[in-house]
């Protein structure tokens, strides 16, 4: 009975076990290469290559 | 196995330098902690990926503007994001009130007993404690009478009798450090409601 009070439940075990898609971190790396950020005088412009 | 030797803030170096894998490799290590710590909250697959997006687009946006210092660590700066994207996910929900419409129909959907649950008690302390320790870069004379306002509960008069100043000068320092508050808020970028 004791056990039940320590045993993980399976939703904390999948939490654990989780981690975001394969798209979802192609499209911020592919994000991060995209992405330029210009200085001109005390102004910072951002550039998106398409 | 090279990767766990290098530390997060020369990752970041060499990202700012240029080294786009730099990214890919602080992902990698991270993602797994930020991922949970967002499903944890939100309990639902598709919301964790757009926050967890979301949140990645921010640190991109910030490190690539040059505005990331490495004063604190990398790792609780992004959770720190994550969890701020947390709070203005439940509050645009919270402005639109979404129906669950998966089967029977649930009272308690439209029905709300005006208690905090476990998500807005736990932003109510966090904010909270964030105002607490924002309160501390105020000027002496502001913080003093901010204190006695709000975390006392004192009147303008008590503050003016127990200072030492007019009410005119308590209410001009309430004033001015809830002008300045709120220029600390906007500089830290931080949001405080919930």
């Amino acid at each position: 009975m004791g056990k039940l009070y320590f045993k993980k439940t399976s939703k904390e075990e999948k939490i654990n076990h989780l981690k975001p898609k394969k798209e979802t971190i192609d499209l911020l790396l592919n994000y991060s290469k995209a992405l330029s950020v210009v200085d001109y005088e005390k102004m910072k412009f951002e550039r998106i290559l398409n | 196995m090279n990767n766990t030797k290098v530390t997060d803030a020369s990752l970041v170096r060499n990202y700012l330098d240029g080294n786009e894998n730099a990214l890919g490799a602080l992902i990698n290590r991270h993602q797994h902690r930020i991922y949970s710590f967002i499903f944890s909250k939100v309990y639902n697959r598709d919301i964790a990926e757009d926050i967890f997006q979301d949140t990645f687009i921010k640190v991109i946006r910030t490190l690539k503007r040059g505005k990331y210092n490495e004063e604190g660590k990398f790792l609780p700066w992004v959770m720190r994001i994550a969890h701020n994207l947390i709070i203005d996910h439940f509050r645009k929900n919270k402005r639109m009130p979404k129906f669950d419409n998966s089967g029977d129909f649930n009272i308690f959907s439209v029905l709300s007993d005006g208690d905090l649950n476990a998500e807005t008690q736990i932003i109510k302390d966090q904010i909270e404690s964030d105002v607490q320790e924002l309160i501390k870069e105020l000027p002496e004379d502001q913080l003093e009478v901010l204190t006695m306002r709000i975390y006392k509960d004192m009147s303008f008069k008590e503050i003016s009798e127990r200072t030492g100043v007019s009410i005119n000068t308590a209410l001009g320092r309430m004033r001015y450090a809830l002008i300045n508050l709120r220029k600390i808020i906007e500089k830290r970028n931080l949001i405080l409601t919930n």
